[in-house]
C-alpha cells in the first residue's frame, strides 16, 4: 500500500480535472457530485490501507518515504515530489479523506440546485488534493505547494458566491492575510535551508533529513528566528492572533466549505506544521512560549467574541478560532500529541456542528423562501424551537456541543482536558504554565457558555420564525443527515482512543501511536525542562475542576437563555460598553483598518501617483521608446535582397576571422 | 619503355586517318544540293541567330538533372566492377542497396511523368 | 599491379554496424516507400501518407528509445549513436511528428495537397539524425546536405504562392553560400590535423600542441562556426530567417524553426566539444559575442513586427541566442540545458504555429497580430493553448520555457559568465513585450471582424494536446527530462 500512496492525492486531482473541464457539459448533479465524492472516498480507502499497513509495522519502523518522481534538482538544491508516511501524516490523511468524504456527500444535498454546482465540486476536490499534498509532502517545498494550494482553494470557495460583494471582499481578505503568513513560512524555510547548508553543508529541505540533522541545531538563536517565521505562517493559515480576522468573514462561503476548510482541515495546517517540525520548534524555548501565549490568548479572545454573536455560523467561526488556540496552546507547552489529538476530535465535532448549522440554515432558507420573506436565515434570533422540526440535526448537534463543551465521556473532553493538564504540568515555561492553564480554563468556560447559548437559542424555546412559514420547516434529506450522524457518532466515541492513562480503562493508544514522531522533540525538550512532580490526586482534581467549569458555563447559558429570558437584555443594559465591544469583536477590524489598511492605502496612493506615474512610467516608457527606435533601425537592414544578406554574412565571417587571426 | 605506348599511337593515327579519309571520300562522291538551312553552322533545332537570352523549356532541365543522377550511377558502377571480385558478396549487397535506392527514384520519376516529353 | 589489398572480412573491416544507424535506416526505408505509394494513389488519399509517416516516426522512435544507454559506433567511427544523439533524435522525431499533424489541414486549405511533403519531412529528419550521430566531419556534412536539400524544397513547397517560392529560392541560395563556409572550415581543419574524425582531431591536437597556433586551424574553427551559425540562425548570419520563415508554408516554418535548429546545435556541440576542446577559450569567446548579438537582434527586431510568423521568426532567432548562452557556458548544466531547451522549444513553437495554421486563411492571409483580436473569447480553449505557448516562449513559469531558460542561464552563471546571464535575462524580459502583445490582442481587443468557424481537425487537436502536455509537464516536473538530458551529455 505504501508504494501506492501517490494515489491518495491523485484521485481528487482526477475528480477536479473531470468536473473542472467537463462539469459544465455533464450538467447532471448526481454525476458531478458522485464523481467528486467517489474520488475522495477512493482516497479514503487507500488511506485506510496505508494506515492498516502502518499499524502492522513495529513502532520504530513506521516511517516511509515514497519518491513519486524527481522534481527539481539543481546544484545543491534537491526537491523531489515525494510523500512521507508516518503516524502523524497517517492521522492527517485519515481525517482529511474521512471527514472530506462525508462533507462531499453532504454537499450533494446542500448545494442542490446551485448555479455552478460543478465548480463547487471541482474546487472541493482540488482543495482535498492540495491538503493531502500538504500533509503528505516529505519536504518543505511539496508542503508549501499544498500550503499555497489550500489557500487558493479557500479563496475560490469563500468567493463562491462572487456576485455578492461581501463574499468577494471576504475572499480577498482571507487571501491577503494568508499571504502575509506564507511570506513568513518561506522566510523560515530559507533560513533553515541556508543555516544547515552554510554551516554543515547539509543542503536539504527534506523533513527526514532535517530530523536526522536536527541535533546540530542550537537552542534559540537562529532557530528562534526560523521557527517564529514558520509560526507567522501558521498564524495566517490557522487564524491565530493577530491574523485571525479573515476566518469569521470566510463564513461567506457555502457551509460545507466552512465545515471542511475552515473547521476540520485547512485551518489546522498550522498545527500540523508545528507537529511536523516539532524537533525544530522545541529547540527554541522562546518560540515555544510565543506559540503557547498566542494560542492561549486566541482561545480566550475568540471565545469572548463568540458569546455575543447572533449569526449561527459566526459563533461557530469564533469557536473554531478559539479551539485552534487550544491546539496551539498544546503545541506551545510541548504537548504535541495532545494538540494533534484535539485537532482530530475537533475535526469530528466541529465538522458536525458546521454541517448541523448548514442543515438548519438549509431548512430556514427553504421555509423563508416559501413565504417570500427576506429574513436572515442565519440569524439565531429568527430561530428557536427547531428541535421538534429537525430531530436528527438537533440530536447530532447536541452531542457535538456536549463534546466541545468538555463533558466527560465525549471526545472533546479527553482531548481538551489533556491539553489543559499538560499546560499545567509540562515543565517548559515555569510559572507561566499556571497562567496558561488558567486562561485555558476560562476559555473553556466561555466555550461551554456560548455553545449552549447557541443550542438553546436555535433548538429550544419557542419558535421565533415568522409563523406564516412554520409549516415549511422540516428535517433535511438523508444525504445531509447521514454525514451528520456519522460525525455525531465520531464526536462521541472518537475520544476513546486517547483516554488519559490516569483513568486506566484503556491505554492511551493515540499518544503511543504518535510517540515515534514526537520522541525526538521530547528528548530535546529535556535540555531546558524544569523538573517537577505531580501527583495523581492533583490530576484527578484538575480534571474534576475542568468538568465543573464546563458545567458552570452550561448553567449560565441555561439561566440566561432558557430559565430567564430577560437576563441577556438586563446584562446588555447594565454593561452597554462591554457588550458593544464584544459584539463588535473588540473593534479588531477597525483597529486593523486604522493601523495597517489605511496607511498602506495612503502609501500605495503616494507611490502610484508620485513615484509610479512620474518616475517608473517615465523610465519604462523611455526605455521602450529607445528599443522601438532600435527595432525600426535594425528592421531597415532587412532589405529583402539576397545579395545584401550574402554580403552581410560575408562581412560577418571576414570580421570574425580577421579579429582572430590578427589579434 | 615507351614501346608499351606504341599501340596507342597506332590507334591515334588510324583514327585521324580514318576521319580525314571519310570526310574526303564523302565530299568527292556525294551529291551536293546546298540550301540555306544546310549551310547554317548548326542544324540541331536551335536558331543560330537572334537573342541568346532565350528561355528553354523546363523539360530540358528535368531531363538534364535526371541524366546526371543516373549517369553518376553508371560512373559509380565502373570502379565497383573493377574490384567486384575482391569485394565479394559484400560488394553485391552494397551495390544492390545503392541501385534499389536509385530505382525507387526512377519509378517515382517515371510515374510522375517526368520522362514524357509532352 | 594489385594496389588494393582487401582483408578477408570486408564488412567487419569497414565497420559496418547497422545498429548504429538503425533509426536512420528505418526512417529512410519508410520515406522511400511513401514516395512510391504517393505516385500510386489519388489526391483524396494523400492524408494516408500522413498517417503512414506518423506510424513510421513512432516505429523509429521506439528504435531510438530502445537504443538508450547502449552506445553503438559504426562505419569506422564515422557515426556514433550515443545518448547524446539519441536525445536529439528524439527531439527531431517529436518535431517531425508534431509538424505532420498540422500539415494536412494546411495543405488542403492552400490547395497544394501533394504527397511529396511527407517523404521530404522524413528525409529531412534522416538528415538531422545523421548530423546528430555523425562523428566524422564528412558524415555531419552529408547529413546537413540531406537536411538542407529537403528543406529548400519544403520552404518553396507552396509553389503557387510567390512568397513561398521566394522563400525556397532565398533559402537555397544563402544555404548553399553558407555551406561553402562550413565546408571550407572543415577542409582547413582537415588540412591542419590530417583527419576528419572528431575524436581523432581532438587527439591530434592534444598530441601536437603547436598546431593550436596554426592560423589554418583557427580559421577552420571560425569558418565552421560561421557555417553552423547560419544553420541555427545566429546573428549576424540570421538574415535569411525572417524572409524564409514568413514565406514558407506555415507548418514548414514550424518545422524549420525547431528541428534543423536542434540539428545544427547537435552538430555544433559535437564538433566543438568533442573535437576542439583544446580551443574552448577561443570558441567560447566567439560564442559569447554571437549569443549576445543573436539574443539582442532577435528580440529588438521582433518588437516591431506585425506579421505573427515574422515575429516568431525573430523570436526563434532570439531563442537560438538563449541556447547559445548555455553552449557558451559549456558545462554540464548549460549543455544539458541546451538539450532540454531544444526539446521543450519544439513543443511550444510548433504548438504556437499550430494555432497560426488554424487562424490563417488561404493564401497565407490573416497572419497579422491584429487578426488575433478577440480570439481568446471566441475560442477559449484554443486561446488558452496559445497563451500557454506564449507564456512558455516568454519564459514564464510554470511552462517548460522557464525551466529551460533557468538551466541555460544558471549554467552560464556557474561557468562565470554572469554578465552573459544578465544580458540573457534582460533580453528575456524584453521579449515578454511582444509575446504578451499577442495576448493583449487575444483577450483585450474586440474582434474587428467575425471569426469564421475554425475547423480543428483531429490531428491538429492532437498536436495541440501533445504540445500543451509537452510544455506543461516538463515545466512542472522538470526532473525526469533533465535527468535524461544530463545522461545524454556524457559524450
Amino acid at each position: 500500500m505504501f508504494e501506492n500512496v501517490w494515489l491518495i492525492p491523485l484521485f481528487p486531482l482526477i475528480g477536479f480535472l473531470i468536473n473542472g473541464f467537463f462539469g459544465k457539459k455533464i450538467k447532471n448533479e448526481a454525476v458531478i457530485g458522485g464523481i467528486g465524492t467517489l474520488m475522495i472516498f477512493l482516497s479514503f480507502l487507500v488511506s485506510c490501507g496505508v494506515l492498516m499497513q502502518l499499524i502492522g509495522l513495529p513502532a520504530e519502523q513506521r516511517v516511509f518515504e515514497k519518491v513519486v518522481f524527481p522534481w527539481i534538482h539543481c546544484g545543491n538544491f534537491k526537491a523531489d515530489m515525494a510523500f512521507l508516511i508516518d503516524p502523524l501524516s497517517a492521522v492527517m490523511i485519515m481525517v482529511v479523506t474521512g471527514v472530506g468524504s462525508l462533507i462531499h456527500l453532504y454537499s450533494i444535498g446542500y448545494m442542490h440546485g446551485e448555479e455552478g454546482f460543478y465548480r463547487f465540486f471541482a474546487y472541493l476536490n482540488l482543495f482535498c488534493m492540495s491538503m493531502l499534498l500538504l500533509v503528505l509532502g516529505s519536504n518543505m517545498l511539496v508542503m508549501f505547494i499544498g500550503w499555497e494550494g489550500v489557500g487558493l482553494c479557500s479563496y475560490l470557495l469563500i468567493g463562491y458566491y462572487f456576485e455578492k460583494k461581501s463574499a468577494g471582499d471576504a475572499a480577498k481578505k482571507a487571501f491577503v492575510m494568508n499571504r502575509v503568513g506564507d511570506f513568513g513560512f518561506l522566510i523560515g524555510l530559507f533560513t533553515l535551508y541556508w543555516w544547515f547548508g552554510s554551516n554543515h553543508n547539509i543542503w536539504t529541505i527534506n523533513f527526514v533529513e532535517i530530523k536526522a540533522a536536527s541535533h546540530l541545531l542550537p537552542y534559540g538563536g537562529v532557530v528562534t528566528i526560523a521557527t517564529l517565521c514558520f509560526f507567522l505562517g501558521a498564524t495566517g493559515k490557522s487564524a491565530q492572533l493577530p491574523l485571525y480576522t479573515w476566518l469569521p468573514d470566510a463564513m461567506e462561503g457555502p457551509t460545507p466549505v466552512s465545515a471542511l476548510i475552515h473547521a476540520a482541515t485547512m485551518v489546522t495546517a498550522g498545527v500540523y506544521m508545528i507537529g511536523r517540525m516539532s524537533f525544530v520548534f522545541i529547540k527554541s524555548p522562546e518560540t515555544m512560549m510565543v506559540v503557547a501565549v498566542v494560542g492561549a490568548c486566541t482561545a480566550i479572545f475568540a471565545a469572548t467574541i463568540g458569546t455575543a454573536q447572533n449569526d449561527i455560523k459566526r459563533v461557530l467561526a469564533y469557536s473554531t478560532v478559539s479551539q485552534l488556540g487550544f491546539m496551539f496552546l498544546a503545541m506551545g507547552v510541548g504537548a504535541f500529541g495532545a494538540g494533534i489529538f484535539h485537532l482530530m476530535t475537533h475535526a469530528f465535532f466541529k465538522a458536525c456542528l458546521f454541517l448541523g448549522s448548514g442543515s438548519v440554515i438549509h431548512a430556514m432558507h427553504h421555509a423563508l423562501h416559501h413565504g417570500h420573506l427576506h429574513d436572515d436565515a442565519q440569524d439565531m434570533r429568527n430561530m428557536g424551537g427547531l428541535k421538534k422540526y429537525m430531530p436528527i440535526t438537533f440530536l447530532t448537534f447536541l452531542v457535538s456541543t456536549i463534546a466541545i463543551a468538555g463533558i466527560p465521556g465525549f471526545s472533546g473532553f479527553f482531548s481538551k482536558d489533556e491539553i489543559l493538564w499538560q499546560a499545567f504540568a509540562n515543565p517548559y515555561h515555569g510559572g507561566l504554565n499556571i497562567v496558561l492553564w488558567g486562561i485555558g480554563c476560562i476559555a473553556a468556560m466561555f466555550t461551554a457558555f456560548y455553545m449552549f447559548r447557541l443550542v438553546f437559542m436555535t433548538f429550544f424555546g419557542e419558535c421565533r420564525i415568522n409563523p406564516k412559514v412554520k409549516d415549511h420547516l422540516h428535517e433535511s434529506p438523508l444525504v445531509i443527515t447521514i454525514p451528520l450522524m456519522v460525525l455525531g457518532f465520531l464526536a462521541v466515541v472518537g475520544g476513546y482512543i486517547g483516554m488519559p492513562k490516569l483513568m486506566g480503562m484503556l491505554p492511551n493508544y493515540f499518544e503511543h501511536w504518535l510517540d515515534p514522531v514526537f520522541e525526538l522533540a521530547n528528548e530535546y525538550g529535556k535540555e531546558y525542562a524544569h523538573v517537577g512532580h505531580h501527583t495523581h490526586a492533583l490530576e484527578w482534581g484538575l480534571m474534576g475542576l475542568s468538568v465543573v467549569i464546563a458545567v458552570i458555563g452550561i448553567t449560565i447559558a441555561f439561566t440566561m437563555y432558557m430559565a430567564n429570558n430577560k437576563l441577556p437584555e438586563k446584562f446588555t443594559s447594565t454593561f452597554p460598553a462591554l457588550h458593544r465591544a464584544v459584539y463588535n469583536k473588540w473593534y479588531m477590524d477597525e483597529l486593523y483598518d486604522f493601523l495597517f489598511v489605511n496607511p498602506c492605502k495612503g502609501f500605495g496612493n503616494l507611490l502610484w501617483k508620485g513615484f509610479d506615474v512620474v518616475v517608473v512610467d517615465g523610465i519604462v516608457n523611455g526605455v521602450g521608446k529607445i528599443f522601438m527606435g532600435l527595432s525600426a533601425g535594425i528592421r531597415g537592414l532587412q532589405t529583402g535582397y539576397t545579395h545584401n544578406y550574402a554580403l552581410g554574412m560575408t562581412l560577418g565571417a571576414v570580421v570574425i576571422v580577421a579579429l582572430y587571426i590578427f589579434r | 619503355m615507351l614501346g608499351a605506348y606504341l599501340p596507342i599511337i597506332f590507334l591515334v593515327v588510324i583514327a585521324a586517318v580514318f576521319g580525314f579519309a571519310s570526310l574526303c571520300f564523302s565530299s568527292l562522291i556525294g551529291q551536293k544540293k546546298p540550301s540555306e538551312v544546310k549551310l547554317a553552322p548548326y542544324e540541331c533545332g536551335c536558331e543560330p541567330v537572334g537573342s541568346a537570352r532565350e528561355r528553354f523549356s523546363v523539360k530540358f532541365y528535368i531531363i538534364a538533372m535526371l541524366f546526371i543522377l543516373f549517369d553518376i550511377e553508371a560512373v559509380f558502377l565502373y570502379p565497383w566492377a573493377i574490384i567486384y571480385k575482391k569485394l565479394g558478396m559484400f560488394g553485391v549487397m552494397e551495390m544492390a542497396v545503392f541501385i534499389v535506392i536509385l530505382f525507387v527514384g526512377y519509378i517515382y520519376v517515371w510515374k510522375k511523368g517526368a520522362l514524357e516529353w509532352e | 599491379m594489385d594496389m588494393l589489398q582487401f582483408p578477408a572480412n570486408i564488412a567487419a573491416a569497414a565497420g559496418v554496424n547497422f545498429a548504429a544507424i538503425m533509426p536512420e535506416v528505418i526512417l529512410s526505408v519508410i520515406a522511400m516507400a511513401l514516395l512510391l505509394v504517393n505516385v500510386f494513389i489519388n489526391s483524396e488519399q494523400k492524408a494516408y501518407l500522413g498517417y503512414l509517416s506518423l506510424i513510421g516516426i513512432v516505429v523509429t522512435f521506439f528504435s531510438v528509445v530502445s537504443g538508450w544507454g547502449a552506445p553503438q559506433s559504426g562505419f569506422n567511427n564515422s557515426v556514433l549513436q550515443d545518448n547524446f544523439s539519441l536525445f536529439f533524435k528524439g527531439t527531431f522525431l517529436v518535431s517531425a511528428f508534431l509538424t505532420i499533424l498540422i500539415t494536412d489541414q494546411y495543405l488542403k486549405r492552400e490547395e497544394c495537397n501533394w504527397g511529396e511533403i511527407y517523404p521530404l519531412i522524413l528525409f529531412a529528419t534522416v538528415g538531422m539524425m545523421l548530423m546528430a550521430s555523425g562523428t566524422d566531419l564528412m558524415t555531419i556534412f552529408l547529413g546537413l546536405e540531406v537536411l538542407s536539400v529537403s528543406l529548400y524544397v519544403l520552404a518553396g513547397f507552396n509553389r503557387a504562392n510567390l512568397k513561398s517560392n521566394e522563400a525556397g529560392l532565398k533559402y537555397f541560395l544563402l544555404g548553399a553560400f553558407s555551406t561553402g563556409f562550413l565546408l571550407y572550415g572543415m577542409a582547413l581543419i582537415y588540412g591542419s590535423t590530417g583527419t576528419t574524425r572528431v575524436a581523432a582531431i581532438a587527439s591530434y591536437i592534444s598530441q601536437n600542441g603547436m598546431v593550436l597556433s596554426n592560423p589554418m586551424l583557427v580559421a577552420g574553427m571560425l569558418l565552421m562556426a560561421v557555417g553552423f551559425s547560419f544553420k541555427i540562425a545566429a546573428a549576424p548570419f540570421h538574415m535569411w530567417t525572417p524572409d524564409v520563415y514568413e514565406g514558407a508554408p506555415t507548418p514548414m516554418t514550424a518545422f524549420m524553426s525547431v528541428g534543423p535548429k536542434a540539428a545544427g546545435f547537435a552538430a555544433f556541440l559535437r564538433v566543438f566539444i568533442v573535437a576542439l576542446p583544446a580551443m574552448k577559450a577561443d570558441w567560447s569567446e566567439l560564442l559569447w559575442v554571437l549569443a549576445v548579438l543573436t539574443m539582442t537582434v532577435g528580440n529588438i527586431t521582433a518588437l516591431k513586427q506585425t506579421n505573427i510568423k515574422r515575429m516568431l521568426a525573430y523570436s526563434s532567432i532570439a531563442h537560438a541566442g538563449y541556447v547559445l548562452v548555455g553552449f557558451t557556458a559549456g558545462n554540464a548544466v548549460g549543455t544539458a540545458g541546451v538539450l532540454f531547451y531544444m526539446l521543450s522549444y519544439a513543443f511550444m513553437n510548433i504548438g504556437a504555429f499550430a494555432i497560426i495554421v488554424l487562424v490563417g486563411r488561404k493564401g497565407e492571409e490573416n497572419n497579422n497580430v491584429s487578426d488575433y483580436a478577440g480570439f481568446g473569447f471566441k475560442h477559449p480553449v484554443l486561446g488558452m493553448c496559445m497563451s500557454i505557448f506564449l507564456f512558455s516562449l516568454a519564459g514564464i513559469p510554470p511552462a517548460a520555457g522557464f525551466i529551460g531558460k533557468f538551466y541555460l542561464f544558471s549554467g552560464a552563471i556557474q561557468a562565470g559568465y554572469v554578465w552573459l546571464a544578465i544580458i540573457g535575462v534582460l533580453n528575456s524580459a524584453a521579449s515578454v513585450y511582444y509575446y504578451l502583445r499577442v495576448m493583449v490582442f487575444m483577450y483585450m481587443k474586440d474582434p474587428t471582424e467575425e471569426f469564421d468557424w475554425l475547423a480543428v481537425s483531429p490531428s491538429l487537436a492532437l498536436c495541440l494536446l501533445l504540445s500543451v502536455a509537452g510544455v506543461l509537464i516538463p515545466g512542472i516536473v522538470p526532473g525526469t527530462l533533465l535527468d535524461l538530458a544530463q545522461k545524454a551529455i556524457l559524450m
